[in-house]
């Protein structure tokens, strides 16, 4: 755990008064103070391609009263630093008479270790993994052409301190080991992606030779894309694979369920609350309590423990994420979902891990049922327009299905739908929630924070496949 | 107040000096300072406000052919010295690569262009929240506008790269940006659409009633929209998204990409790449560019290339590393393009409109479609269909899909480049693409 104040001239006596006396007359605010340090090593091109160390200390002040949200931030901890930084919040936040809310929930569930990944694996070790799987990948086809591995190893730490001297802290771990592969056959180049990663060690992810299994699957994508056909065009049935697919459920309707879109009346689904949403057997919640995911959080942003948050139950609209500034104003209460990228941005509700949960189907049964359409089983990246509600995403592995078959791959087509009426569109869901294997950020605002998605398989009824081939 | 050179220079001489002494042969240092206040306004009253104050510190180390780095945002000596030992000691271990080095010296700017690009002019938060109030203002007085959101940041950087040749030099630059996103409201649909203008000056921003007003109207244009059918159909690309495909392309070409066998441009130079009357330039020395530099991230001097003439790739954007890979010279490029323009066409915006009968036209993109390493493209648009020069209505919730290799070689052009951003280009048509609709 970082001790912020042993090598300042900033004690924590006085931090505590200048946060006291900054929010004083506010409805609520604290300061936040940051540590990370973090690595990336990068094999690229028979090579390695750099290995980059960085640490990152600083803090943000934030004060917020009625609708106005006041912040300021700087990499330098000293007394003149916060001092300033308080007279400019101060500044921006005339003649107010809020009352500062004093209650912030508590828990002592962890959900995952004090660890420092990067200091857990010596700088060899690391090398000697990445030049294995160069080797493992150009030896194992002629049609490799290109191989780049990745480690990514991050250990952050945060105190939340708040008016009248409350504390609150955490140690996040975080890694991801990534590689991609391109294939060139006959002329024709195609690459394929794969990753794992989460709240853990290397180690937890490396062992047994695990790295092997990622190689595969990297290789397996690469190789399916070099047979792939043009994609179809046009609306068509679609099934999405369990797993990383639920990165539509994350754009379509994650995104629209959170609680400043909805605050703001921006969101499609603003005035949906306690309405059908969805089909029936259609469950969504977002969690950010499972043990070491990517997106789990044992407190958020605003010092609150994170939670398992039902959005929709069996097709019903429940609830909004939020954080604590947004549940203010909408009478509610923060769900644990206030997260920022770091110390230079303000906190906004963002998802953790937002999951499908299991029906009753098979998947077999979904294909069968499926005269002409689309088997999606990856995706690259989303996006989401909140306001009308479409979204897209793009296929990195998908097949046709024709007659209840599944046929040949389709190269990278866009899928297009409608965010408040796509989960209408679900007749089917799958017995075999997956999780995503890690891998996840999500971009809002300028802001990228990890999180994770699962979902069972799910048959959608009608959906607009972006392909050349009419 | 921002950091000034000596300051930056004398921490930059510290790293420089520590390396040398625990044993570097090269290194290289950059080292940023950059304070930017913010103000966000939404209907009509103020939502928030922003200050931030960063500091940013990057080495580089060499070992003969062995290179590492680090970065940090804490100044302070002690934690720098802990840092550039660490530094150093993963130098030791980290495999030779026979391409590092740092830039040939002969290729360093020896001096900084007067691109005029710090205005000093200090635009104080309430003269932000004026200007956001009069924006919002004139949003809201067109008719099914039921949201506004705008914002003014105002942005101040200093830096200084160093490098142990004796490279040292760096410049201050500013920004002044505003933005307006808009949603507005019929019985069928919700919508949104933007404007914004950024620009080095704060006398050159758009004027806040102007940028108001335009967010709104393009955003009520966007109600009720229809969804088309799948067709094969000429496509005319607004300008914010022509500046799009200039991005994707500027990606394909750089030479960490041609390098590494993963673009689809790889072994195009000489080559016809887009359609005879496209020409591509890049250009780093203008007068209050938003992409203006004296010169790249590894100090090398930036001139203008001509990246594609007469739809013909003439260079690749090339750094040292890469360069060496590909026995190319740096033009200057690490860290990617400048002032970045395709030059106008013959044709006017009108004449463009009403060349089909019948055509899309494409004002909105959204998801992550372009791949460089096979040129397929394939992203979801919403845009107005058009016939006989007319909009006639709003179309959404379709994809556009194609190949940039044949796209790049049936692009039109008008004669209405603005320089707005530093990527910039003219309203642009592309024959025969697929939508994908109903």
């Amino acid at each position: 755990m970082s001790n912020f104040f042993n090598k300042s001239d900033l004690t924590r006596k006085d931090a505590d008064t200048i946060v006291s006396d900054t929010l004083k007359n506010c409805d609520d605010g604290e300061l936040y103070l940051e540590e990370s340090k973090s690595e990336s090593i990068l094999l690229d091109d028979n090579k390695i391609k750099s290995s980059n160390y960085s640490s990152d200390l600083g803090f943000g002040l934030r004060a917020i009263s009625d609708e106005v949200v006041a912040y300021s931030y700087s990499n330098e901890i000293s007394k003149d630093s916060l001092k300033s930084s308080s007279d400019n919040l101060k500044s921006t936040l005339k003649s107010i008479k809020g009352i500062y809310n004093h209650e912030i929930p508590k828990s002592n569930k962890k959900f995952y270790e004090d660890i420092n990944p990067i200091e857990q694996k010596t700088l060899n070790s690391k090398l000697e993994v990445l030049n294995k799987v160069n080797e493992f990948l150009r030896k194992k086809d002629g049609s490799v052409k290109q191989v780049t591995a990745s480690f990514l190893g991050e250990q952050k730490s945060i105190e939340i301190i708040r008016s009248g001297g409350e504390s609150l802290i955490d140690v996040r771990p975080l890694i991801r080991f990534n590689i991609s592969v391109m294939l060139e056959k006959n002329g024709r180049k195609e690459t394929g992606v794969y990753g794992i990663g989460g709240r853990q060690s290397y180690d937890d992810y490396l062992k047994n030779e695990n790295w092997k299994n990622v190689c595969e699957e990297a290789f397996r994508i690469a190789s399916v894309n070099l047979e792939s056909k043009p994609a179809p065009a046009g609306e068509m049935k679609v099934v999405l694979g369990p797993g990383w697919p639920a990165i539509l459920i994350h754009e379509a309707i994650g995104h629209g369920l959170e609680g400043d879109f909805n605050r703001k009346k921006t969101s499609a689904f603003y005035d949906l609350m306690g309405q059908k949403v969805a089909s029936e057997g259609v469950t969504i919640v977002d969690d950010g309590t499972i043990d070491n995911r990517r997106g789990s959080l044992t407190i958020d942003d605003e010092g609150t423990p994170t939670e398992r948050t039902v959005l929709i139950e069996n097709g019903i609209l429940k609830n909004f994420m939020q954080d604590r500034h947004n549940a203010r104003l909408m009478n509610t209460r923060s769900t644990g979902s206030g997260r920022r990228e770091n110390y230079r941005h303000v906190v906004l509700p963002r998802m953790r891990n937002t999951m499908m949960l299991s029906g009753k189907q098979t998947q077999d049964e979904m294909i069968k049922s499926v005269d002409k359409g689309i088997f999606a089983v990856s995706f690259g990246g989303g996006q989401v327009d909140i306001t009308s509600g479409k979204f897209v995403f793009n296929c990195t592995e998908a097949y046709e299905i024709n007659n209840g078959k599944i046929g040949s791959s389709i190269k990278g087509a866009t899928l297009i739908g409608d965010g408040p009426s796509i989960l209408k569109e679900v007749s089917m869901v799958g017995n075999d929630m997956m999780l995503d294997p890690g891998i996840g950020t999500c971009g809002k605002a300028g802001q990228g924070v990890p999180v994770g998605v699962a979902q069972p398989s799910i048959l959608i009824d009608k959906m607009t496949v972006g392909g050349t081939k009419i | 107040m921002i950091k000034d050179q000596e300051f930056l220079k004398s921490k930059a001489s510290y790293c420089l000096d520590l390396a040398k002494k625990m044993g570097a042969t090269d290194s290289s240092v950059t080292l940023g300072h950059s304070i930017s206040e913010t103000v966000n306004f939404r209907n009509k009253s103020l939502e928030a406000s922003d200050r931030s104050d960063g500091l940013a510190l990057s080495i580089e180390i060499y070992i003969g052919k062995k290179r590492s780095s680090i970065s940090s945002s804490n100044l302070l000596d002690e934690n720098i010295k802990t840092l550039i030992e660490k530094c150093f000691e993963t130098t030791k271990i980290t495999p030779e690569d026979e391409f590092n080095s740092l830039p040939d010296k002969s290729l360093l700017a020896e001096k900084i262009n007067n691109l005029n690009l710090y205005d000093q002019t200090r635009f104080e938060n309430d003269k932000k929240i004026n200007y956001l109030k009069e924006l919002e203002e004139s949003a809201y007085a067109l008719e099914k506008i039921v949201n506004t959101e705008s914002s003014f940041t105002e942005n101040r950087s200093n830096f200084i790269l160093a490098n142990s040749d004796g490279f040292c030099n760096g410049y201050k630059t500013s920004s002044f940006t505003a933005s307006c996103v808009t949603v507005a409201k019929d019985e069928n649909s919700m919508e949104r659409d933007y404007e914004f203008t950024s620009k080095r000056h704060l006398s050159d921003i758009k004027k806040p009633k102007d940028l108001g007003k335009k967010a709104a109207e393009q955003t009520i244009k966007k109600l009720s929209p229809n969804k088309i059918g799948s067709e094969k159909i000429n496509l005319i690309f607004d300008t914010r998204i022509a500046k799009g495909m200039l991005s994707a392309f500027a990606s394909a070409i750089t030479a960490s990409a041609i390098a590494r066998g993963t673009s689809f441009l790889k072994d195009k130079i000489d080559q016809q790449v887009f359609s005879k009357s496209v020409n591509i330039i890049d250009k780093p020395d203008m007068i209050k560019g938003m992409g203006s530099q004296s010169f790249d991230s590894e100090g090398v001097k930036s001139k203008t290339v001509n990246l594609v003439k007469g739809g013909i790739l003439k260079n690749y954007l090339v750094d040292t590393y890469n360069g060496k890979k590909l026995n190319l010279q740096s033009n200057g490029r690490s860290g990617g393009t400048t002032n970045l323009y395709f030059e106008n066409g013959k044709i006017s915006f009108e004449e463009l409109l009403k060349n089909s009968s019948k055509s899309l036209y494409i004002k909105e993109t959204i998801g992550h479609g372009s791949n460089i390493v096979t040129g397929d493209y394939s992203v979801g648009a919403t845009g107005f269909l058009v016939e006989n020069g007319q909009f006639k209505y709003p179309v959404s919730e379709i994809t556009i899909a194609g190949n940039f290799k044949d796209m790049f070689k049936n692009i039109i052009l008008a004669n209405d480049l603005e320089f707005e951003y530093s990527v910039n280009s003219p309203t642009m048509m592309i024959e025969g693409m697929t939508v994908a609709g109903k």
